[in-house]
């Protein structure tokens, strides 16, 4: 009786902790800011971006220079829809990126089969 | 860091001095293996495993300019492939030692059936088991677990986490049945070693062939690429050199000889020769080309010898703007696949939710030995759901599906184009350029004496008159003249009256060319030319009559010839169920009998250019799903209205910006082709989210266990592992498929 109250508790447990830890719970993010022209380095390894969430100003191009560590074919295309931009990551090396001058708001990038995701704040 | 090469292109280096001086300072950098300075080209070559900052500060220091040349487009997909392979081994040995472990153990319980846990003896054999697995856990699926724990951290869960905690959960159990036997029931005392080696061996060899099959994917930016030879022959101070591609600047003169591709794009100075464009415009039948005429990169040299001057180089060029286009559309979404993009952002935390709820079932309503069906629902569960195949459902097919319509001509935007193509009712097409050949010609000339030589003279006489005039009828008559080699002779008294025609004096004759009203105020009588006037007009000719001094001389008809193919491309559009409205400025006679021509049963005539934008917004109203066809010139507010603007004719730079669609040939058979493979390649993507749903909604009940009371037994971890690894591999095939897709017009 007392095993069954156990392993049923830590089930729920479990559960409330999924709920909590992958939505509901406050997100902290590495943040980091990038200016109009400079370049900022974002690393593509082991199914996330780091940073996941980058700040730009709005309407100035900037670029991103993503490093792909991950060789696995998930992490071969970074893709910003919104933005009708995309580019296939070289392995070991950076890839620069162009972004457009964009209207403020939140852009969310990902990868072809979205297991990798950040998002692009423009402020 | 690896061994490589690298090329610097030097500044400000004007002697072999310099050259020991920079060879000096670049060999001082750490890391650097060689340095050689070539000076005729002024570049610099460095091999080994120095950074490419620390060199060229080092050449800055010893007083001198470098610029790291930009590795091409090639190379990157060289080294890209030769990333694949290694990782494609590594995953197959992965892949096998996993299995090494995982199918004796397998075989063992089912050969056997002995794997619990009794006694001491089999405590220290499953034990010794245990840790070997481990051991093929961490080599063979360490991945899995780094990947799992870095989203983790950062609030995600994807694909390895699913793995990891599946692989992780059974080797727990197992270890925990071997060490501490005593805390179960007898009947749960049961391993599932084999269960976690099996997993991790299938998902790496699933893996292993989805990095093959993806190879193919993009198989048609490779065609692409391939176009273009890596080096270029430069003429420099009157000698040949063969230099790298990337290193060719605008105004560099270049030589291609027969048999060769052109580099960049240019305009031929010396020479002349055929060239081959269909690789850029699908038109098989090479173009002559002199001084003057433009050359793109990618295309080949038949023939002859041509020296040309670079104006385009690198990025710049058509063939780059157009591997670029493709690229970024082949990576482009599908409005259709944004329910799939929706669940895949929440699939894997839901998917563990149900794995617990499932176990949790089991557990407290399940039949004995509970631990050990809690346990196999759980991993089975958890392994089983695969995002991936529902995350490449789409993706895929939009990759070959725009790679394929590259290699037909066919230019597609983005996704959204191709997925409107698909499920268009109306297209609107613009006659001038895209049914007929946009260049009026003379088709009639029929003189009073009706002989060969009669209607030369009278010809020579008329495109005399005609040759000052702008007036594109007139062209044609003077076109006409020059393809009979006929003499023009001066004209005097030249005068176009508007609206009636032109007249003036040629070899002191007085010459009239023009409609009936000019007739009728010349008084000239044309009443014995007047029937045959209208049976030229109802052909949709443009009929003029011509008088010799004060007296009726004959009658000639100019037209803007139909294309030749455009009535084959018409019946193909008609079978693909689209409705076809024909725009043009011509008045409605022309307009009609064209149209009468093609098949064509709805014309709007007599348009001024802004109204075709005005009747693409009506169809529009009507809800009727609009493609326009036009030349992306004087067309393009129309194009851009319209849900689809298709841009034909050979590709300018205005239409490659304006349309959702360039077709690189000037045919409206490209337009049946876009629209067929935009079909085909959604037909193909509702096949892909159609499995990839169907496969994750039967496979996760059955994983859970909705199947027991029917058949008695769950499903094995080692199933769902192999289904999971299968089922990515069976997408990337399925797209694969579209590589086979031929337009009916080959077929």
């Amino acid at each position: 009786m007392m095993l069954a109250l156990l392993i049923n508790g830590v089930g729920l447990l479990l559960i409330a902790a999924i709920l909590w830890w992958f939505w509901l719970g406050p997100r902290r993010h590495t943040t980091e800011a990038v200016g109009g022209g400079e370049k900022l380095q974002i690393l593509v390894k082991d199914g996330v971006y780091e940073p996941d969430r980058i700040r730009l100003p709005a309407g100035a191009e900037a670029t991103l220079r993503f490093r792909r560590e991950d060789v696995s074919p998930c992490a071969e295309w970074v893709l910003f829809p919104d933005l009708e931009v995309s580019a296939q990551l070289a392995v070991h090396s950076d890839t620069a990126v162009k972004i457009p001058a964009a209207e403020p708001g939140e852009y969310p990038f990902t990868c072809q089969m979205q297991m990798y995701r950040g998002t692009l704040v423009v402020e | 860091m690896s061994e490589k090469q690298q090329t610097f292109t030097l500044s400000g280096v004007s002697c072999a001095g310099c050259v020991s001086k920079i060879e000096k300072a670049v060999n001082a950098v750490p890391g650097v293996g060689e340095a050689r300075v070539n000076l005729a080209d002024r570049t610099l070559q460095v091999s080994g495993s120095a950074d490419a900052g620390a060199i060229q500060s080092a050449i800055e220091g010893a007083g001198y300019g470098a610029e790291p040349v930009r590795r091409s487009e090639r190379e990157l997909r060289e080294q890209q492939h030769a990333e694949e392979q290694r990782h494609y081994r590594q995953l197959l040995w992965r892949s096998g030692l996993a299995l090494g472990l995982g199918v004796p153990l397998m075989a063992w319980g089912l050969l056997t059936g002995e794997m619990m846990v009794n006694n001491t003896g089999q405590q220290l054999a499953w034990g010794a088991v245990g840790l070997l697995t481990l051991a093929v856990l961490v080599y063979c699926g360490g991945h899995f677990f780094s990947g799992a724990w870095r989203a983790f951290r950062h609030h995600n869960a994807n694909m390895d986490t699913l793995i990891a905690l599946g692989t992780g959960t059974a080797w727990a159990f197992s270890m925990l049945v071997v060490l501490l036997p005593q805390l179960l029931p007898e009947a749960a005392r049961h391993v599932y070693f084999e269960a976690s080696a099996m997993i991790i061996g299938l998902i790496n060899l699933g893996q292993a062939l989805e990095v093959r099959a993806r190879g193919r994917t993009s198989a048609a930016v490779e065609k692409l690429l391939q176009l273009q030879d890596p080096t270029a022959r430069v003429v420099r101070d009157g000698r040949e050199v063969d230099i790298p591609l990337e290193e060719v600047q605008v105004g560099d003169r270049l030589r291609v000889r027969p048999g060769e591709k052109i580099p960049v794009d240019g305009q031929v100075l010396e020479g002349s020769s055929l060239v081959d464009e269909s690789m850029l415009t699908g038109e098989p039948v090479p173009v002559k080309k002199g001084a003057g005429d433009a050359l793109s990169a990618g295309t080949l040299n038949k023939n002859g010898t041509l020296l040309f001057g670079a104006e385009k180089v690198g990025a710049e060029t058509r063939l780059a703007q157009i591997i670029e286009m493709v690229k970024n559309a082949q990576s482009s979404r599908v409005p259709i696949a944004r329910l799939a993009d929706k669940i895949s952002a929440i699939f894997v935390p839901t998917v563990m939710i149900v794995a617990i709820v499932a176990a949790l079932i089991w557990f407290n309503w399940g039949p004995d030995p509970r631990a050990a069906h809690m346990l196999v629902v759980l991993t089975s569960v958890l392994i089983i759901a695969c995002p991936c195949a529902l995350g490449l459902a789409t993706p895929m097919s939009v990759m070959v599906g725009v790679g394929k319509g590259a290699e037909y001509g066919v230019l597609v935007r983005n996704g959204k184009a191709l997925q409107q193509a698909s499920n268009l009712t109306t297209l609107v097409v613009d006659k001038t350029g895209t049914l007929t050949e946009g260049a009026p010609k003379l088709t009639d000339l029929e003189t009073v004496g009706g002989g060969d030589g009669d209607a030369d003279e009278l010809l020579a006489l008329l495109a005399s008159l005609e040759q000052g005039s702008e007036h594109p009828l007139a062209e044609a008559v003077v076109a006409a003249a020059r393809e009979r080699n006929l003499e023009l002779l001066p004209v005097s008294d030249f005068e176009a009256i508007t609206a009636h025609g032109v007249s003036g004096t040629v070899k002191d004759k007085k010459i009239l060319l023009g409609n009936r009203k000019l007739m009728q105020r010349e008084n000239i009588d044309i009443a014995a030319w007047h029937e045959r006037a209208e049976e030229l007009a109802d052909l949709g000719r443009t009929a003029m009559y011509a008088a010799v001094n004060g007296a009726a001389a004959g009658i000639i008809a100019v037209a803007d010839p139909i294309r030749d193919d455009a009535k084959a491309a018409i019946a193909r559009l008609l079978r693909l169920g689209l409705r076809i409205e024909m725009l043009t400025g011509d008045s409605s006679a022309t307009a009609e009998a064209v149209a009468q021509q093609l098949g064509i049963d709805r014309v709007h005539a007599e348009l001024l250019p802004e109204d075709k934008e005005k009747i693409v917004g009506e169809l529009l109203k009507k809800g009727e799903r609009v493609g326009m066809v036009g030349d992306g010139i004087n067309d393009a507010p129309a194009l851009a209205r319209a849900d689809v603007g298709f841009a034909i004719g050979a590709g300018t730079d205005v239409a490659i910006e304006t349309a959702d669609i360039t077709l690189m040939r000037s045919s409206l058979h490209g337009v049946a082709n876009a629209i067929e493979l935009s079909r085909a390649t959604l037909r193909n993507i509702k096949q892909n989210l159609f499995g990839a749903f169907v496969y994750n909604t039967l496979g996760i009940p059955v994983a859970a266990g909705v199947l027991f009371p029917f058949t008695g037994a769950l499903l094995s971890p080692v199933i769902a592992g192999a289904a999971m690894a299968f089922s990515s591999v069976t997408v990337v095939s399925n797209a694969n498929r579209l590589r086979f897709f031929q337009p009916t017009e080959v077929q």
